[in-house]
């Protein structure tokens, strides 16, 4: 009866082994560890043994029965593994096929100019301050210090509502700052950007809609030096901190003194070539210390406070920044043109 | 502004190269456009005296001249030009010479004689017959200044200068002139100013026996000075004064003419000459135009005059439009015999309007549109006449009319040391300021200071600190940070959410527009607008460029059908696009507009439907915390469909937007194919009705249990009608309504729908049971059937 068992254990143990599938398997189970299997017909026959006998191989085939359990669980295991493995396989993709498709919008290019002003400004401890766009001429010549009979005013240069000329749309974003100015009690922080209007006619470099964004600081003991140390700052967070300014003496009608803002041409860095017109410096804003005839006009006491302001135009920047090279592409809207800054 | 740098050496030396020059000035305030080098393309030509002239052996136009240029050797020129004899000094490019063009001169043979050079014309030199009146445009330029063989014709026909390009702001007429230009030279390289008295001898008489001038509008015209010259001998100008006007881009004329352009750029004053002759009743009045009055100006075109128009008339006509350009039937000829200089002070904003309106800029309009010196008159004319006795030009008469409508006092200002160290952020010494400002023309009385009467800009501290500056150094002025108190920027809470509306949108895959402000009255016909639509009561601009861009948009739905339309018309599939920006809108008793930012969104291409821009403006008011709208079916809004159009309703049934699918004729009209959504939404509106940011909520401690529930109704009986119903009827415990379908067709009858829906019970405290959900469900049904007849399927 040993011998038998032994048997058993030796064949059932190699057909395991070599089981090629989980249904062979299953049947292996039936065989050996059945009912009817092989070791219950042995178990079977214990009663026939002596009582001596029977604990001894009664345990035998315990042993044996646990032995073939783990060796089918083992094998189990591993077809498993295996088939799992083959299904993997089959379900390999071309991963370079493309991605399903999550369509991203395009930031406008004269918005992301925008911001990225406002936000060097915000940096500062700025505000963003906005007014009408439909404005008074009171805020946007007589309180700038434009007088009367001044180009600017003249029907072919500013777009009226009214035959009075009260009423014009805004040529400029300082009126928001005299808006402020009338309103707020020093210190006063603010950039300004918004549509501007000027009566020119629609070419690759003008248009009669464009953007401005003007800042101004006033606070007691402002100077024409904090003026330069701001924009520097200004100018060398957007093109970069090896950037060279030039401030050269300018006239406006608002501030006094005035100045223009040159950059060295990032080109030739100031030989002059076709990029800054032989100059060697390119020319990105206006500013000056606020005028005190405007500060006294919007009640700010210019012997105790002074400012300064500036003014710069978004659309030359952008234009500048990605080499856009004709203003009316950013009005026409085209997908072609708006998707290329996603 | 051109200035020629050997002009102004005549004022001030300013030995320094052409770049630093005009480095300097520009950062003295006279922005430098460029640089003109004269004759920079000429080498190596130098002046020839013709020894010898022989025929060409071979040739019957060909001559051989045997020419002295100077050096030991004479050189032998062949030449086709037939006007070169024995003796005459002439230009020869000799070999390895250029000349203007490009055009390189070497030695060569022709017809088998050597021609080591060639004899030049005026056109080869880049001259012409204005430059050099005695000389012929079709021959040799036979010289006839003062020179010798072996000179650089560079030298002998002005050709050795630059020429600097100013732009000149407009607040400095006077540096619209060699005299102010020199000033600032000198002032910004240091070095001495000689301006020049003019001195005139007179010849007698008295101009009183001749002439007559009557300002009649003394706003427009602040003084008119006159003189009066006799025997006038009217002839080319001379070689250098030419040369100068040349340099300056003024072509030379004759004499009278050349000495009026001539004072012009000298002292900035434009000046006039009038053929006495012309000058009926011996008269001038300066005067406004009449009604209906006309006048050939020297240019040969007819100008119509509006009353307004400032003109100088003699007793009967005009014969001059003032300060613009004269009259043709005044006009100085060559049969001249006497002649009336003018030389005037005009309102600057008069003179503008009046060459803008006939489209003639001339360089007398646009300097006197600046506003001159009052005091520049007088100076000028005094040089007109020394030049007519320096040039032999006529006989100066004694006397000047100078008639003064209009007085002008000289400003007067104290110097503020502090003021200006404090508003420039440096110390200057009061010594450099004063310095600087006597050198430019102010003079003082102890700190007290009078401005010179050319600089009109100047009237306030802060002008003489930018005087200061300019001279201190914009450059040297230390940047700085400012200081003071401290102040909270960024963005406002509105600000930062335009930005997250942005985001959303284009995360939603919208592309952001930038519109016009303005459009025409047919972009709302583009839209649908019926012509009686309230929303077509725009602010209009009285002077726009166009018909098409008259009016202030009502409304951003035009602007963005336009932008599908384009995009549609360039065959862009699948198109996106969003804006936010303003309307301007009428509001009763306010003179300017209520501008109001909208919001557009606008899709065309597969899947533009409604549900799916609908769920593309459901995310937004979710973003933007707008809760408890309604959305009511819009069957009239011009520019969607009838059937799948919504308005956006708050609480207090506002109107907060408007969507739906494009009207297919708004969507025919645009070009626009493929199926196409639109949306508008008020921002303002929709940013009043936020709800405020939210609380933490404790997260629910026993679970949901969901119900699902199919109802059939009538086809009429909106998802938004069975929701609030379930809602009203659900009690406490219904937590959530969410639609999920709807289904038409078999088994439910025509003309019904089935429509079906989660339903989310919860309690608080404890698990829910269905003995506790059955007469929920049961309310809930019987409300569905009594309040809609709708049964559970």
């Amino acid at each position: 009866m040993k011998n038998k068992l032994e048997s058993i254990r030796e064949e059932s143990l190699r057909a395991i082994r070599e089981a090629a599938d989980l249904s062979g398997l299953d049947a292996l189970r039936v065989q050996y560890l059945g009912k009817k299997g092989s070791l219950s017909a042995v178990l079977k026959q214990l009663g026939s043994l002596s009582a001596e006998e029977r604990p001894q191989i009664g345990q035998m085939a315990n042993v044996i029965r646990a032995s073939i359990e783990d060796a089918l669980k083992a094998r189990t295991e591993a077809l498993q593994s295996a088939l799992l493995e083959r299904k993997l396989q089959e379900e390999a993709v071309d991963v370079t096929i493309p991605g399903k498709k999550v369509e991203l919008g395009a930031r406008h290019p004269l918005q992301i100019v925008w911001d990225e002003c406002v936000d060097i400004f915000i940096g500062m401890g700025f505000q963003v301050a906005e007014g009408p766009e439909i404005e008074l001429s009171e805020y946007d010549f007589d309180r700038l210090n434009i007088p009367e009979g001044h180009t600017v005013r003249e029907w072919t240069d500013t777009f009226y509502i009214t035959e009075d000329e009260k009423v014009h749309l805004r040529c400029q974003t300082s009126p928001v700052q005299v808006r402020v100015m009338e309103k707020q009690t020093p210190p006063i922080r603010i950039v300004s950007p918004g549509r501007v209007f000027r009566k020119d006619e629609i070419d690759a470099t003008h248009s009669p809609m464009f953007h401005q964004m003007e800042g101004l600081v006033v606070d007691k003991g402002i100077t024409m030096g904090d003026l330069k140390g701001t924009l520097n700052v200004m100018l060398k967070r957007l093109y970069g901190p090896d950037t060279v300014t030039r401030f050269r003496p300018h006239h406006f009608p608002f501030t006094e003194p005035s100045c223009e803002v040159d950059v060295q041409c990032f080109e030739c860095h100031g030989e002059g070539c076709r990029v800054c017109k032989g100059e060697g410096w390119i020319e990105v804003l206006g500013a000056g210390m606020v005028h005190p005839r405007v500060l006294a006009g919007c009640g700010i006491d210019p012997e105790e406070y002074s400012g300064f302001a500036f003014g710069v135009g978004l659309e030359r920047l952008a234009m500048r920044r990605f080499s856009i090279s004709d203003l009316r592409l950013m009005f026409e809207n085209d997908v072609r043109f708006l998707r290329q800054f996603s | 502004m051109k200035l020629s740098r050997n002009w102004l050496s005549e004022f001030t030396e300013v030995n320094v190269s052409d770049k630093e020059f005009c480095d300097r000035m520009t950062m003295s305030g006279s922005k430098v456009e460029g640089v003109e080098v004269l004759g920079s393309e000429i080498s190596n030509v130098l002046v020839g005296k013709v020894l010898k002239t022989e025929r060409h052996p071979d040739s019957d136009h060909l001559w051989v001249c045997q020419v002295d240029v100077g050096r030991p050797e004479t050189v032998q020129i062949v030449t086709g030009a037939q006007n070169v004899r024995e003796g005459d000094l002439v230009p020869a490019a000799l070999h390895k010479s250029t000349l203007p063009g490009g055009v390189k001169i070497e030695k060569g043979k022709l017809r088998g004689v050597v021609s080591e050079g060639m004899l030049c014309s005026l056109g080869e030199l880049g001259l012409t017959v204005n430059d050099y009146p005695y000389a012929v445009a079709d021959g040799i330029f036979i010289l006839q200044e003062d020179c010798k063989p072996g000179d650089d014709i560079r030298d002998v026909v002005g050709l050795r200068d630059s020429v600097v390009d100013f732009e000149i702001t407009n607040n400095r007429p006077d540096c619209l002139s060699v005299r102010g230009l020199a000033r600032e030279a000198a002032v910004t390289f240091g070095t001495a100013l000689k301006l020049h008295e003019p001195a005139v001898k007179g010849s007698g008489d008295s101009i009183l026996n001749y002439l007559d001038v009557e300002i009649a509008n003394p706003e427009l015209c602040a003084r008119y000075t006159a003189r009066y010259i006799k025997n006038v001998k009217i002839a080319p100008s001379p070689e250098w004064l030419r040369r100068r006007l040349r340099a300056s881009g003024i072509r030379p004329i004759n004499n009278i003419v050349d000495i009026t352009n001539y004072v012009m750029l000298e002292y900035g004053q434009p000046m006039h000459s009038f053929d006495y002759r012309c000058i009926s009743g011996s008269r001038i009045v300066v005067r406004t135009a009449a009604a209906g009055e006309e006048m050939a100006t020297l240019d040969g075109s007819p100008r119509a005059l509006t009353p307004g128009m400032l003109v100088i008339a003699d007793a009967e006509k005009p014969i001059g439009l003032a300060g613009i350009m004269g009259g043709q039937n005044s006009e100085i000829t060559e049969d001249t015999r006497a002649v009336v200089f003018e030389s005037a002070n005009f309102s600057g904003p008069s003179i503008r309007r009046t060459a803008i309106a006939l489209g003639m800029r001339t360089d007398a309009s646009s300097r006197f549109e600046k506003g001159l010196d009052p005091l520049g008159t007088l100076p000028a004319v005094e040089r007109a006449c020394e030049l007519v006795e320096l040039l032999g030009a006529g006989e100066v008469v004694d006397g000047t009319i100078d008639v003064i409508a209009r007085d002008t006092a000289p400003t007067k200002l104290k110097l503020e040391p502090e003021k200006i160290d404090r508003l420039l952020g440096v110390h200057t010494e009061p010594a450099f300021m004063k310095k600087v400002l006597t050198d430019l023309g102010f003079t003082f009385d102890g700190d007290e200071m009078t401005v010179p009467s050319w600089r009109g800009d100047v009237s306030h501290y802060s002008d003489i600190a930018e005087e200061v500056a300019r001279f201190y150094g914009y450059d040297v002025i230390p940047a700085t940070s400012f200081k003071g108190t401290t102040a909270q920027g960024g963005l406002t809470e509105k600000q930062q959410t335009e930005r997250e509306v942005r985001h959303l949108c284009r995360d939603m895959g919208f592309s952001e527009t930038l519109t016009y402000s303005f459009m025409g009255q047919s972009d709302y016909d583009l839209a649908g607008m019926p012509k009686d639509h309230p929303l077509r009561d725009s602010f209009a601009i009285l002077n726009p460029l166009g018909e098409d861009t008259g009016i202030m948009r009502t409304t951003l739905l035009p602007s963005l059908l336009k932008c599908m339309s384009l995009n549609a018309a360039h065959r862009n599939k699948d198109v996106k696009l969003f804006d936010l920006s303003k309307v301007y809108l009428k509001e009763a008793g306010n003179i300017l507009a209520r501008e109001e930012k909208h919001l557009t969104l606008g899709v065309y291409g597969e899947g533009a439907d409604f549900f799916a821009l609908k769920g593309c403006v459901e995310a937004l008011l979710r973003l933007l915390r707008v809760k408890n709208v309604r959305y009511e079916a819009d069957k009239s809004h011009f520019a969607f469909h009838p059937g799948r159009c919504a308005d956006i309703l708050a609480e207090d049934g506002t109107v907060l937007g408007t969507f739906g699918e494009v009207h297919p004729n708004v969507r025919k009209g645009c070009g626009i194919s493929a199926p196409a959504a639109a949306a508008e939404l008020n921002f303002e509106l929709l940013w009043d009705r936020r709800a405020p940011e939210p609380l933490y909520q404790p997260l629910p401690r026993f679970p949901a249990v969901l119900r699902d529930l199919a109802l059939v109704c009538e086809e009429n009986v909106t998802v938004h009608a069975l929701t609030e119903c379930i809602a009203e009827a659900g009690g406490r415990l219904l937590r959530e309504v969410s639609f999920f379908d709807v289904y038409r067709g078999a088994p439910i009858p025509a003309g019904k729908k089935s429509v079906a829906f989660s339903l989310s019970f919860r309690k608080e405290d404890s698990s829910l049971t269905d003995t506790e959900i059955e007469p929920v469900m049961t309310a809930i049904l019987r409300a569905l059937e009594e309040k809609l007849q709708a049964k559970i399927r």
